[in-house]
C-alpha cells in the first residue's frame, strides 16, 4: 500500500467518525428538498417562473448546498485544526509531505458533496418528480466546477485564519452569503432580474444559473462556467498562495 | 565519523537571536544530549536537523544531507519525536502505527513496538482518549517505526512515570546498541547522565560546554562534597587551612565543604585531631545538576 493511498484510508475512517459532518454534508440539503417538496404549492407549476414548479428549481440549489456545507461549513476546521495541533507538522518530518494530509481530506470531502448530490437528485426524482438532468454532460461540469469553488474557497479561510477559532468564526460568516448566492432562500432564477443580474456574477449563483440550465437540458452558458471556472481559479491561488503550515 | 554536523548555526525570531552560533558533531551510534534552560535554544537547533526551521545562517548536515535540500533522502532516515504536536483525535493507536509504517520504505514490526512501549492494550484506543503518558509512548514508537539511523527526541520523558521513564531509558539504550544515533534534548540531569555519552550544554543560545557527563562534572568547582554536624564547633582557622576547599558553608550546625579527595582527607584529620565527632556524614560526588547550574548561571545577575 502506497504511503498516499494509507492516509486516504486512516482519513476516510476519521471522515466516517464525524456524524455531524456527514449529516450536515450529505443528509441536511436532501432533507430540506424533502421538507420544501411537502409544501403542496410549491409543486404546482407556476406560471412566473415560466411553468417551473419551485421544487424543480431547488433540487439544482440543494445540490449546491452540498457543496457548500462540505466545502465551506465542514472542510476548513479540519484543515485548520490540523494544523493548529502539530499534524501536519509532525508529518513533514516523515518521507510523507503534509499536503496529503490536506489533499485525502480535500478530495473526501468532495466525494461526500458529489454522493449529497446525486442523493438529492435521486430523492427528487423519486419523491417529487423532478426530472432529471437533461444534459448530463453539461451538468457534470457545472457540478464539479461549483464543488471546486466551495472547496477553494473553504480552503482560502482555512489560509487566512491563523486559528482554528478564527477559522470557524470566518467560515460560519462566508457560509451565509454564500447560501444566498446558491438560492436557497430564494432560488436564483426566481431572483428579481436586477439582482439576478449581478448575483450570476458570484461563484454560486454563476453555478446555480448553469445548473439550471443542465437541468432543463441546455448546455449550460459559457458566461456561467467561465465565470465559475474564474471564481475557482482566484480562490485555489488565494489559498496556496497564503496558506501557512503552521 | 560524524553523522551529525552543526556548524556556526544561527536562527533569530523577530530579531531576537535564539540560537547564535551553535556548532557541533554528533558521532554515529552515540547518544548525545543537548541540555539547557528554557529559551536557549534548544529545540530550535532540532528543529533546523529535522528540516522544519530554516537557519538564518551556518551549515547542517545530518547522515551526509543538508535539511532544506535533501529532505526525502533525509526524512527516510531520520525518527523524530516532537516536543508539541498531536495526532488526528480519532485516529487509534493502532492505526496510528500502521499509518506511520506505512509512510517507510522498510518499516519495524509496529506490534512488537507497541508491546515494547507498553501499548498492547491500547491499540483499540483514540488518540484523544490516551493520558499524557501514553501519548509520549506512542509518539516515541512512531519515532523508531521506520528504522531510523538517526533518532531526534525531544523531551523523551515528559510526562512519564518513574517506571516508565526507567523502561523508556532501556529501549533507547537498545536502540542505541543496535548502532543508531540518537540526539536526546532534554530537563532532567538523570536522565542526561545515565544516557548520554556526550552532553553540549546550551546557554543563550550558545554551546556553553561540551563534554561527557563526567567530564562535565569533573570541570565545576568542588567535584567532591563533605557534609557533617560536628559535636562542636570547629576553629575558622582551622577550617581556612584546609586544602583545596573551595566553599565552606555553615547552616543550622551543618557544615559543607566542597573540594577534593584531598579536602576530605584533612577534614578527617581534623576531626580525629580536634576530637571532634562528626554527626551525618557525607562524602558525595557534585552531580551533573551542580555541574549544569553553574554553566548556565548568569553571570551578570
Amino acid at each position: 500500500m502506497s504511503a498516499s493511498t494509507a492516509v486516504l484510508k486512516a482519513e476516510l475512517r476519521l471522515f466516517g467518525r464525524e456524524p455531524f459532518s456527514l449529516f450536515w454534508i450529505v443528509a441536511f440539503p436532501t432533507v430540506l428538498l424533502t421538507i420544501l417538496g411537502l409544501i403542496p404549492s410549491f409543486r404546482e407549476p407556476d406560471a412566473g417562473l415560466g411553468g417551473s414548479r419551485v421544487i424543480d428549481l431547488y433540487v439544482p440549489v440543494n445540490v449546491l448546498l452540498a457543496m457548500i456545507m462540505a466545502g465551506v461549513q465542514a472542510l476548513p476546521p479540519v484543515l485548520s485544526g490540523y494544523r493548529e495541533r502539530g499534524i501536519l507538522r509532525r508529518m513533514s518530518t516523515t518521507p510523507v509531505r503534509p499536503a496529503s494530509l490536506l489533499t485525502a481530506q480535500i478530495v473526501l470531502h468532495f466525494a461526500a458533496a458529489l454522493g449529497s448530490a446525486l442523493l438529492v437528485i435521486g430523492v427528487g426524482r423519486l419523491a417529487f418528480d423532478v426530472a432529471l438532468p437533461g444534459q448530463i454532460p453539461g451538468y457534470l461540469l457545472a457540478l464539479i466546477l461549483g464543488a471546486l469553488s466551495a472547496l477553494a474557497l473553504g480552503a482560502t479561510v482555512t489560509a487566512v485564519t491563523p486559528t482554528t477559532k478564527a477559522t470557524t468564526v470566518v467560515g460560519s460568516i462566508v457560509f451565509f452569503p454564500m447560501m444566498f448566492l446558491a438560492g436557497v432562500w430564494v432560488p436564483v432564477q426566481a431572483m428579481p432580474e436586477a439582482l439576478r443580474g449581478i448575483v450570476e456574477y458570484f461563484p454560486f449563483g454563476a453555478a446555480s444559473q448553469a445548473l439550471n440550465q443542465a437541468a432543463e437540458g441546455a448546455w449550460p452558458d459559457w458566461t456561467h462556467l467561465g465565470v465559475t471556472i474564474a471564481w475557482a481559479a482566484v480562490l485555489i491561488a488565494a489559498a496556496v498562495r497564503w496558506f501557512r503550515w503552521e | 565519523m560524524a553523522i551529525i554536523e552543526v556548524n556556526g548555526l544561527r536562527k533569530a525570531y523577530g530579531g531576537r537571536p535564539v540560537v547564535d552560533g551553535v556548532s557541533f558533531a554528533v558521532e554515529e551510534g552515540e547518544i548525545f544530549g543537548i541540555l539547557g534552560p528554557n529559551g536557549a535554544g534548544k529545540t530550535t537547533t532540532v528543529e533546523c536537523l529535522e528540516g522544519l526551521r530554516e537557519p538564518d545562517a551556518g551549515a547542517v548536515c545530518v547522515a551526509g544531507f543538508d535539511p532544506r535540500t535533501g529532505r526525502d533522502e533525509l526524512t527516510r532516515i531520520l525518527g523524530v519525536q516532537l516536543q508539541e504536536s498531536e495526532l488526528q483525535e480519532k485516529l487509534t493507536v493502532r492505526e496510528a502505527l500502521e499509518l506511520y509504517s506505512a509512510f517507510y520504505p522498510d518499516p519495524a514490526g509496529w506490534r512488537e513496538l507497541a508491546e515494547r512501549l507498553g501499548l498492547t492494550g491500547k491499540l483499540t484506543t483514540r488518540f484523544g482518549k490516551l493520558s499524557g503518558g501514553q501519548k509520549q509512548r506512542l509518539f516515541i514508537a512512531l519515532a523508531l517505526i521506520g528504522r531510523p539511523r538517526v533518532v531526534v527526541l525531544d523531551e523523551l520523558t515528559t510526562g512519564l512515570d518513574p517506571r516508565a521513564r526507567r523502561d523508556t531509558w532501556k529501549l533507547i539504550e537498545e536502540v542505541r546498541d543496535s548502532g543508531v544515533t540518537v540526539l536526546l534534548v532534554t530537563h532532567f540531569m538523570e536522565e542526561a547522565q545515565r544516557l548520554c555519552d556526550r552532553i553540549a550544554v546550551f546557554k543563550q543560545g550558545r554551546v556553553a560546554a561540551l563534554d561527557t557527563p563526567s567530564g562535565l562534572i569533573r570541570r565545576s568547582a568542588g567535584g567532591t562534597v563533605i557534609s557533617f554536624a560536628p559535636s562542636r564547633s570547629l576553629d575558622d582557622g582551622d577550617l581556612a587551612e584546609l586544602p583545596d576547599a573551595q566553599t565552606i558553608e555553615r547552616r543550622n550546625g551543618h557544615l559543607t565543604i566542597h573540594g577534593t579527595d584531598t579536602t576530605v582527607n584533612a577534614v578527617i584529620s581534623l576531626l580525629a585531631r580536634r576530637q571532634i565527632t562528626a554527626h551525618q556524614l557525607r562524602v558525595t560526588d557534585s552531580t551533573l545538576d551542580d555541574a549544569f547550574l553553574e554553566l548556565t548561571e548568569d553571570r551578570e545577575n
